[in-house]
């Protein structure tokens, strides 16, 4: 699993996926910074990565739709398939690198918390963290679906655009939720709205710290990432 | 050493691999003929672990690849028809992660790369990136990675496909020379490739195993006639009869023309009886030039149809 995770990472820099993909997020990163803080002299950092959320759930695909399509595609799966190596370490492997990559970008922000502390008198290290606890749970969830992507199609774009896609209706999953008004099926409501990746995210904008919500996100990530195994491994019994 | 064990893979209604079953013998270089789409690459990947198959078993010195997966991949090396290559790492970062996820230990890494390097002759490319290498230096590195771990058993779908010659030759010299110390398996579908390298020969055709001998007594069953390309500058009815009169010919098919004013025939005839020199006397007797005469090689497509004629006989 090392050393997959490894060659991902050292990929992400050799080829432009990683700088693109830190470039952006960076640049944007920054302005939402000026303007949700700077600007509004507001020490609260939950408004930025809220509008940082949005722009993982379009660039995290970036770091997420070759991971497995093209070791399809160029056939170098091969390698992977007949080494030692099982398809959990392969794909926990990939996952974590493309993680890494985003834990990386984050942390480059963590320079606007020091900006806040020298010159903000109200700055909480527990509300950040917990802020940046959230945040990060929510990109790896992104991440997740983007590998589960990646290995069901051959084509990049195709992983991309279907990350998008998904992360999209995972995030109006809330509105469908509460838009639904039938008596009787209320419940639906309280379904859809516990699985929203989203609302969980708001607690820890709000700077709660809930042990659920952290489980949540860990098994949302173990349940694609499974899925994603049982799809590489489907391949190789495909009599299709 | 290796035991395929009727081995099937199906394909929607169409069964790619039909109850295969045959043995790798331990040290010995194995050919593996067949012909593109006879499903050569699809045992391949059976046998590698690449993909499942539908029915049957594979065993490795009793190692079961799907109850065992791992003591059994650690004992196969295998260079797909395709190399797995990451085209955006240098040779020896490539070489590194394969070391890495083949299990070799850390401490040994540098002197293996060392010696996989030096053996297969890619050590002044090992800085370079692998998108930037030709072909025949592709294909060494894919050579390369199957060696990696010390593998007791080297797969090697179609190594030489799509080199030019001089590559082929040394790939094909390696190859004889890997096979001093590893057992190999090499598909091909070129026949004096195999009979160049390989001691015993397995053939495929539409997924089934249609025979499996050692090459001397294969050629032996069919070598009883011998082909020649001829290009004669003469009328072509008349050439026709002629050659069709000489004492041993069994077949002549007209080629039509390749060159001005001349005439392209294929004949077969029987390997006692040399057709070459009555040959030569008659068409200088008509004073119709012989422009060439070449000998053709017994093609993989020659032990094909003696093998389904034969097949045909017995039914």
């Amino acid at each position: 699993m090392l050393a997959i995770w490894k060659r991902e990472l050292q990929n992400y820099f050799l080829t432009s996926i990683g700088y693109v993909f830190m470039g952006i997020f960076l640049l944007v990163g920054g302005f939402m910074f000026f303007l949700s803080n700077i600007y509004s002299s507001s020490a609260s950092l939950s408004g930025m990565l809220g509008n940082l959320n949005y722009l993982f759930m379009l660039i995290v695909p970036i770091l997420t739709m070759k991971l497995l399509s093209e070791e399809k595609r160029n056939k170098s799966d091969q390698l992977l398939l007949t080494s030692p190596r099982s398809i959990w370490d392969i794909i926990l492997g990939k996952f974590c690198a493309a993680c890494t990559v985003v834990v990386i970008s984050t942390a480059v922000t963590l320079f606007y918390v020091i900006i806040l502390a020298v010159y903000s008198n109200k700055t909480y290290p527990a509300l950040i963290a917990t802020n940046y606890l959230g945040f990060l749970l929510l990109g790896f969830s992104y991440v997740a679906i983007g590998v589960l992507m990646s290995a069901l199609t051959e084509n990049q774009v195709s992983a991309a655009v279907l990350t998008i896609g998904v992360n999209l209706l995972l995030q109006i999953l809330e509105s469908v939720g509460s838009s639904i008004t039938i008596p009787g099926l209320s419940f639906l409501n309280t379904v859809i709205s516990w699985m929203s990746l989203y609302k969980r995210f708001n607690d820890f904008s709000g700077g709660i710290l809930s042990f659920a919500n952290v489980i949540y996100y860990i098994s949302f990530c173990g349940v694609m990432l499974f899925l994603a195994v049982r799809v590489i491994d489907k391949r190789r019994w495909s009599e299709g | 050493m290796i035991e395929i064990q009727n081995v099937s893979k199906r394909y929607g209604n169409k069964l790619a691999v039909n109850d295969v079953s045959f043995t790798i013998k331990k040290g010995e270089i194995l050919g593996f003929l067949g012909r593109n789409g006879a499903g050569k690459s699809t045992t391949m990947n059976i046998v590698t672990g690449y993909i499942s198959a539908s029915a049957g078993r594979v065993l490795l010195d009793g190692y079961d690849i799907l109850e065992n997966p791992r003591e059994f991949k650690r004992r196969i090396g295998y260079l797909p028809e395709m190399p797995p290559l990451y085209m955006d790492m240098t040779v020896d970062e490539y070489l590194r992660f394969v070391c890495a996820i083949k299990d070799v230990k850390k401490s040994y890494i540098k002197s293996h790369l060392d010696d996989i390097t030096e053996l297969i002759r890619i050590t002044d490319v090992r800085r370079r990136l692998i998108k930037n290498l030709s072909k025949g230096y592709k294909q060494r590195v894919g050579m390369a990675q199957a060696l990696v771990g010390n593998p007791e058993v080297v797969i090697m779908d179609e190594p030489t496909v799509g080199l030019d010659p001089k590559q082929i030759i040394e790939i094909r010299k390696l190859i004889k020379q890997l096979g001093e110390d590893h057992t190999i398996v090499l598909s091909s579908h070129i026949l004096h490739e195999v009979a160049d390298v390989c001691e015993r020969v397995v053939i495929i055709n539409q997924g089934k195993i249609v025979a499996q001998d050692t090459l001397d007594n294969l050629t032996k069953n069919i070598s009883d006639s011998s082909r020649y390309r001829l290009r004669i500058a003469g009328p072509e009815r008349e050439v026709y009869k002629v050659i069709r009169e000489i004492p041993g010919t069994r077949s002549v098919d007209e080629m039509g023309t390749k060159e001005a004013d001349s005439y392209d025939f294929l004949v077969e005839a029987e390997r006692t009886a040399d057709i070459r020199r009555p040959l030569f006397q008659q068409m200088a007797k008509l004073g119709y030039p012989i422009l060439m005469l070449r000998p053709m090689d017994i093609e993989l497509e020659d032990i094909f149809l003696q093998l389904t004629n034969d097949k045909g006989e017995e039914q």
